[in-house]
């Protein structure tokens, strides 16, 4: 027993030790229970924040979130360049320093979005809607299931 | 010309001089010298630039999943101006939930504004999928679908051009080289007016880029076939016949025929070529539809694609 206790125990601080820095490249990061898109989500995680990853496993990273949540991003979720939130100074939090540029939100962002909006006239009613059609894991399980879906692999 | 106009101007010509001439690998160094050089900035400036544009990226394949989301929604702004959405609340339900039992299969499963599905009210035989995620199927492209199976297959096709980042890949370089560049010099978050007419400039310039390959000129030959064999692996680990991806196209091969070379003949290679060349790669299984997705899909579909 005391041998298992002490095995666990180093595997967990090597893990620790390995644990890369990644920041959340997508909007909403949903961080879930087991790898699967389909996968209970424990936790969401915002664009930029820095989450502890381990070793990547068939696509997805075993992660540690800044308020100490655990389970798994999608490796497309995940970016290995640091979006420090803030320009120019050092952001203690993620331990980014100005010598990496604040990414998020920069280049095409809400801002110049705004002007193309405006100077083309353009609508953007329909862009808005379709961003509303969402769809939770429950009913994608549902219709798999409904329409005979079973024989697929994630 | 103002001081800050000047210095970009040197910049963007001494980068892009820098392109052609270094293969890209170290263009924010060359140009920050030549720009150096020229007495236009400080040392020190040069130094953060050339910091700044490591990190921020010199093509495409260097845009954030942010910046992906922007173009994207433009593109479909724009997209929406020749080929009006179809405001059916039933058919786009079902259609975002097979889009989406379909994406979560995919590689790229996450974008940064996740996968949206809407169908648009063109007879035109068409699908678009627009960087980031937002794919616009016509109600053409339906009736070239006898079943769920068939517009999976669709779907798959699409989601492996956002997947691969198809759309992208028709910005012209140069807009991106200014746009970096704009971004690498500025530090502050919000950009002054001059740099946000630019960047806008570069960003009008690039959504047009992508408009048109989707709209007129098309993806190449290469990234269509990389799309459909994308395809079938993508329908196959969600667990539909990977046969429905040739159906499809031998009957869109017939309706294009009828149609006279319009819409999706135009930006794509021929459907029949496309069934020819998967046909080695798939497993043919001869077996019924299935009933309960033949229903669903009549259920949603049936009155779109008759036109009611």
């Amino acid at each position: 027993m005391k041998i298992r206790a002490g095995v666990v125990l180093l595997a967990f601080s090597a893990g620790v030790a390995f644990a890369a820095q990644m920041s959340v490249q997508i909007r909403d990061g949903k961080v879930r229970a087991t790898p699967s898109q389909l996968g209970r989500v424990v936790g969401v995680t915002e664009y930029g924040a820095v989450v502890q990853a381990g070793d990547l496993q068939k696509g997805w990273y075993p992660v540690t979130t800044a308020d100490g949540k655990t389970g798994w991003l999608h490796v497309s979720a995940l970016s290995k360049m640091l979006f420090s939130m803030r320009a120019g100074a050092t952001d203690a939090a993620t331990g980014a320093s100005s010598d990496e540029v604040a990414l998020a939100g920069k280049g095409f962002n809400e801002q110049v979005e705004a002007k193309f909006k405006k100077d083309g006239k353009l609508d953007y009613t329909w862009v808005d809607r379709m961003a509303t059609f969402d769809v939770d894991a429950g009913r994608i399980e549902q219709f798999r299931t409904q329409g005979h879906l079973t024989g697929g692999a994630q | 010309m103002s001081e800050r106009s000047r210095l970009r101007t040197v910049l963007v010509l001494s980068l892009s001089t820098a392109v052609l001439f270094s293969g890209c690998e170290t263009v924010a160094e060359v140009g920050s010298q030549v720009a150096q050089g020229a007495g236009v900035i400080t040392s020190s400036q040069a130094d953060s630039i050339t910091r700044g544009a490591k990190a921020i990226g010199k093509t495409w394949q260097d845009l954030t999943p942010e910046q992906e989301y922007y173009i994207g929604r433009a593109v479909a702004a724009r997209v929406f101006q020749t080929y009006p959405p179809l405001d059916r609340p039933q058919a786009n339900a079902y259609l975002n939930l097979l889009g989406q039992s379909l994406a979560i299969f995919s590689d790229r499963p996450e974008t940064f504004g996740g996968y949206h599905f809407l169908l648009l009210d063109s007879d035109e035989v068409n699908a678009f999928a627009a960087p980031g995620g937002l794919i616009l199927v016509t109600r053409g492209m339906l009736r070239c679908c006898e079943n769920e199976d068939e517009l999976a297959a669709v779907l798959a096709h699409e989601i492996c051009h956002v997947e691969r980042k198809h759309g992208l890949s028709a910005i012209q370089q140069g807009r991106l080289t200014e746009a970096f560049t704009i971004v690498a010099a500025e530090s502050a978050k919000q950009f002054g007016s001059e740099e946000l007419a630019s960047l806008t400039r570069q960003f009008e310039g690039s959504v047009g880029d992508v408009v048109m390959t989707l709209t007129t000129s098309g993806y190449s030959r290469t990234q269509e076939r990389e799309a459909d064999a994308a395809a079938v692996g993508l329908l196959r680990r969600a667990g539909y016949p990977e046969t429905a991806m040739i159906t499809m196209l031998q009957r869109m091969d017939g309706r294009l025929a009828d149609a006279g070379g319009l819409g999706f003949a135009k930006t794509h290679p021929s459907a029949k070529s496309r069934a020819d060349a998967l046909r080695p790669t798939v497993k043919e299984v001869k077996s019924a539809p299935d009933v309960a997705r033949q229903g669903r899909f009549a259920a949603a579909m049936g009155p779109i694609m008759a036109g009611r």
